[in-house]
């Protein structure tokens, strides 16, 4: 049996080290405003065009979300995608990704819940990954992905996509399409809310009481 | 949940929580690579004092699915054919960084004694005490009737057994499974009718949350159940043949029995449950085993991903589950 280890290990996160927060403890408001609405649909519409323009079109591309906010970001970026190609179809490109049971930091925390995995139709055999995600911290999340994604199947490629990119990488892991780079101290904290799960769209950094 | 003992220490959250993360293990045994890594380096004992394929078999499945390392301990040759008492088998257990124990032992309350004896610091798990108790074959019962009843077809998450009517049949007097799934199913808000020959109902069956009948007929035709769930008629409990039970197993099986002819005359979508191993044309013939609407394959099949949920929620998280934060206050 492991010992109960605090939490908190990855400074200025409650709910997780990606700084994902339970929807009732993310309604009240606070901390500055880095990106409202209209810029978060920018930097998604821009994000669909790369991942078009690095993979010469859609037909090959899988986005997986990783639950909580990575999969209506997921959802968000295919409905993109399908709006500036012909003959995608949204519901097609996206399935979720839970990596709960792959998580190197399980023994460090209150038991989580295992979230709901969902492949598109066709698999992920020799087709090309992009994992969705809302905030790229240490990395380790991703990493679990990896090793989530390798027990699903082979895809020819794997890149990533974060809303933001804090920094403060624990693990060789960078993201191939970004929204925005939010230079960071570690006891800031980011909190991304999306209109699917929080009513609105907003990308928070918090102070830390500084 | 430090231990699952009993499945009336679950509260209807925990039991709900155990079913859906049950539902997501589930999913993962669709796959082509059914292993897990969620719980590498972890070991888990299974401690069987009595003799059982399923159960055994599912937990070692289970923890091997997620990549813990077992030790199968089976009473038979072991040191307790020497005379090696409970407390040092565990003892020695403990000294060898067991992380769960898993037993099933003839007589009741021994996962108990187990567990509160600071014997072990390892998760216990009970897999059967005697005529007591047996909670995760009454969690993938809960499991098995939510997928086939609640929700459409798929599994239902978050959602309970309310108003489920639930007929558990046979011999009740020495079924752990009965017991266990009264409580459950009762947490979880279905109606159960225990219906049994009077000489198999237990003394102080009325506190139980469920009603008796002494007729199958009549709750068939009353009270049409969404699910029967048949029991065992468990004769090596009983001294001979019925052992003064009954007075013919032929006279129990055309009162009690599963047939072809009570088969039909259950509701359309009423499911078939059996705990395993079945007597054949004693509580159940074959035409109602082997039947579309018999879901006693899927039962096992279930019991492995109950299993993988149970052990995941006991040996996964450092601190307290998530279902049961509020009341211990971890961290935040």
């Amino acid at each position: 049996m492991s010992s109960a280890v605090p939490a908190d290990r990855s400074p200025g996160t409650a709910g997780g080290p990606e700084g994902h927060l339970p929807p009732a403890a993310a309604t009240d408001t606070g901390g500055t405003l880095v990106l409202g609405p209209a810029e978060i649909s920018r930097a998604l519409t821009r994000i669909a065009h790369e991942i078009l323009e690095r993979n010469k079109g859609g037909s090959d591309v899988v986005l997986l979300g990783i639950p909580t906010r990575g999969l209506p970001l997921a959802q968000r970026l295919a409905r993109k995608l399908a709006e500036v190609e012909a003959g995608l179809v949204a519901d097609d490109l996206v399935g979720a990704l839970d990596v709960t049971m792959y998580r190197d930091d399980l023994a460090q925390h209150p038991t989580r819940t295992i979230g709901a995995t969902r492949i598109p139709p066709g698999g992920l055999d020799e087709r090309v990954v992009v994992l969705v995600d809302d905030v790229l911290f240490s990395g380790r999340t991703i990493r679990a992905a990896l090793d989530a994604i390798s027990d699903l199947g082979r895809p020819r490629a794997v890149q990533l996509a974060a809303l933001v990119d804090r920094g403060h990488r624990e693990l060789p892991i960078r993201a191939d399409f970004v929204g925005k780079n939010l230079p960071t101290s570690h006891a800031e904290r980011v909190r991304v809310l999306l209109d699917e799960t929080d009513g609105r769209d907003a990308v928070l950094i918090e102070g830390a009481g500084r | 949940m430090k231990h699952l003992l009993s499945a009336g220490d679950l509260s209807l959250a925990e039991a709900v929580q155990v079913l859906d993360t049950a539902g997501q293990m589930a999913q993962t045994q669709s796959r082509e690579i059914k292993k897990l890594p969620t719980l590498r380096g972890r070991t888990v004992v299974n401690l069987f004092f009595e003799d059982s394929t399923r159960t055994r078999i599912s937990f070692e499945t289970a923890a091997k699915r997620l990549s813990a390392d077992v030790i199968n301990f089976s009473a038979k040759g072991s040191s307790v054919s020497k005379g090696e008492s409970l407390k040092d088998t565990a003892l020695t257990l403990q000294a060898m960084g067991a992380d769960a124990v898993v037993i099933r032992h003839q007589a009741s309350g021994a996962p108990h004694r187990l567990a509160t004896s600071g014997w072990t610091d390892g998760a216990v798990v009970n897999a059967g005490d005697g005529t007591h108790q047996h909670p995760t074959q009454a969690l993938l019962d809960a499991f098995t009737l939510r997928r086939h009843l609640v929700g459409d077809g798929a599994d239902a998450p978050g959602r309970a057994l309310e108003g489920l009517r639930v007929a558990i049949v046979g011999d009740v007097l020495h079924s752990r499974v009965a017991r266990s799934n009264v409580q459950l199913l009762h947490t979880l808000g279905a109606d159960v009718t225990l219906v049994a020959p009077p000489t198999l109902v237990p003394v102080g069956v009325e506190a139980w949350p469920a009603r008796v009948s002494y007729h199958l007929d009549e709750v068939i035709a009353d009270d049409k159940p969404d699910a029967v769930m048949m029991l065992r008629v468990q004769r090596e409990r009983m001294s001979s043949a019925g052992g003064g039970f009954f007075p013919s197993p032929l006279e129990y099986s055309r009162a009690y029995g599963l047939d072809a002819h009570r088969l039909a005359a259950l509701p359309e979508h009423a499911i078939v449950m059996h705990p395993g191993p079945m007597n054949r044309g004693l509580e159940i013939t074959a035409d109602a085993a082997d039947s579309p609407r018999a879901v006693i394959v899927e039962q096992v099949a279930n019991g492995v991903a109950v299993r993988m949920a149970v052990l995941y929620l006991l040996l996964a998280g450092g601190g307290a589950p998530a279902g049961a934060r509020t009341e211990t206050k971890v961290d935040q």
